[in-house]
């Protein structure tokens, strides 16, 4: 009965079945996901060559707009080469085991007030857990190549993504132990009058680090280092298999720069409450998103490639500690019912502390004078730290 | 109806994993479509140097690579369990939550442990 209705007249009842209505939001996500990526490549080749002191893609429409359509026909064209000794099913499945979570995770993402594509109880969780699959995808395009570099460089991203899923999963722990929730639509609810990064100072850094290098963007690209291992898991793939690739860190950029604009600087409701209608919530929303995706590109101009032991040594040995003594103290403040200021101090003494440990070891020291022995200089004690 | 709420909940997740596995067969059914396609002995060989590879090509993995991972294990299914604690840690009692700094210090012993060990240090 229900569905001869809704076969009959599908524009009224539409709306009504969750199948339905879940299937639009996905059609509306996945056009706004191609256009957004899109322009990012765009905006990511102007603004790094800006910073660079480059023109960036001039010749294609006006400022280049028009170079991701071309790029987008130019990969849609070009011909696939698969390696003859690549192990077919582990090659193709790979693109569905990195693109289908980050499309995932997209529906969970309450973009205003009143649009998702599903409401969820544990949203945060489900990001985070989907999110965290991706590295399957990495290993699969490693072993399916049959190709030395693609392999270690598979290897590397599983070794970095699951590295780093720990300390931004305890971050985002911190996060949930004060607002008591793991929704993100109550997480931004939370914050109407103060954003989190205030009460989370330590949070939102070990979050925004993990974000880096879970996203494999300089300098935390150790997975995929021209350099080093020629391009990682994506030696081996050309065409529309290496663009999506590439479509799938895009989306995963802007995944987790709405998660990050959601959790920590309040989303779509600081700070101007939930009441000043979609238009504004959404372009809020947008603004905010957009501060993260600067901060990304600037942090890409700006900082050299990590060693792989330093990248490692840094997951493990300083943001985890961190994560577990920001989760104590906030467990400390909330059991006992101290003032939300104590949160603050602990959480930015904390933050201090994390950034003075980083700065003492990564300063330059002064350059020491050159000892002579000989008439060759004697190696400079000392000059290189972990 | 917890089957109800469930489905409430994941419906246009198990939706949003068709649509995008179909999105990637489309990309690539319309790739074998749209673009050209030649078969050269030379092209399919991996990509490494120009030559053919010697030696095969899934070597042995060093052993830091499992150990990362089996500390990974660890605190993931730590981060798991935290999950419904951290939701009602506002309301819990203190016993609860010194039982917990007990766990996680238990988990930090390990991992001080491990560190002491050398496991996470990546070029010994």
């Amino acid at each position: 009965m229900m569905r001869a209705v809704i076969l009959a007249a599908p524009s009224v009842d539409a709306l009504d079945n969750p199948a339905l209505s879940a299937l639009l939001g996905l059609i509306v996500i996945t056009l706004i996901m191609t256009l957004g990526v899109m322009f990012a490549t765009w905006y990511e080749r102007k603004a790094v060559a800006r910073m660079q002191q480059r023109l960036g893609p001039m010749r294609v429409g006006p400022w280049g707009l028009l170079q991701p359509i071309a790029d987008t026909l130019k990969l849609v064209s070009k011909e696939g080469v698969r390696p003859a000794s690549a192990d077919r099913i582990a090659w193709d499945l790979s693109l569905a085991a990195i693109f289908v979570p980050a499309f995932l995770v997209l529906v969970a993402i309450p973009f205003t007030a009143d649009w998702f594509v599903s409401p969820m109880d544990l949203s945060l969780l489900y990001i985070l857990a989907v999110g965290g699959l991706s590295f399957i995808g990495f290993l699969l395009a490693g072993w399916g190549s049959d190709n030395k570099y693609a392999l270690l460089g598979g290897m590397r991203a599983a070794a970095q993504l699951i590295s780093y899923e720990i300390p931004m999963i305890l971050s985002m722990l911190a996060v949930v132990m004060v607002v008591g929730s793991a929704d993100v639509y109550r997480i931004i609810l939370y914050q109407d009058v103060v954003p989190l990064i205030v009460w989370q100072p330590l949070a939102f850094i070990i979050f925004l680090t993990a974000t880096i290098a879970e996203l494999e963007r300089q300098p935390f690209d150790i997975p995929t280092g021209e350099s080093e291992v020629a391009g990682g898991v994506f030696i081996e793939y050309s065409g529309i298999r290496w663009s999506l690739f590439q479509l799938t860190g895009y989306v995963n950029m802007y995944a987790y720069s709405l998660l990050g604009a959601f959790v920590f600087l309040g989303g779509w409701e600081w700070p101007f409450g939930t009441d000043i209608g979609w238009g504004y919530q959404l372009l809020l929303t947008m603004v905010k998103m957009a501060l993260f995706i600067v901060f990304f590109l600037w942090v890409r101009t700006s900082f050299p490639r990590l060693r792989v032991d330093q990248l490692m040594s840094y997951a493990w040995k300083v943001l985890l500690p961190f994560a577990l003594a920001q989760i104590f103290l906030n467990g400390l403040v909330l059991v006992y019912d101290l003032p939300d200021v104590v949160l603050l101090a602990t959480s930015g003494g904390g933050a201090l502390a994390l950034c003075w440990l980083v700065y003492s070891v990564v300063r330059v020291k002064p350059r020491q004078p050159l000892r002579m022995v000989g008439n060759v200089p004697a190696t400079a004690p000392g000059s290189v730290s972990g | 109806m917890p089957f109800e709420a469930l489905l409430e909940n994941y419906l246009a997740v198990f939706l949003a994993t068709i649509v995008g596995t179909i999105l990637v067969a489309t990309a690539l059914i319309g790739t074998r479509i749209l673009a050209p396609y030649s078969k050269d002995r030379a092209k399919v060989t991996s990509y490494e140097c120009g030559m053919v590879p010697i030696g095969r090509t899934r070597a042995q993995i060093h052993v830091r690579y499992y150990l990362f991972a089996i500390l990974f294990l660890i605190f993931d299914v730590e981060a798991i369990f935290l999950f419904p604690w951290a939701v009602n840690v506002a309301q819990a009692s203190h016993s609860a939550f010194w039982a917990m700094v007990l766990f996680i210090g238990i988990l930090a012993a390990g991992l001080g442990y491990a560190w002491r060990k050398g496991v996470l240090q990546w070029n010994r």
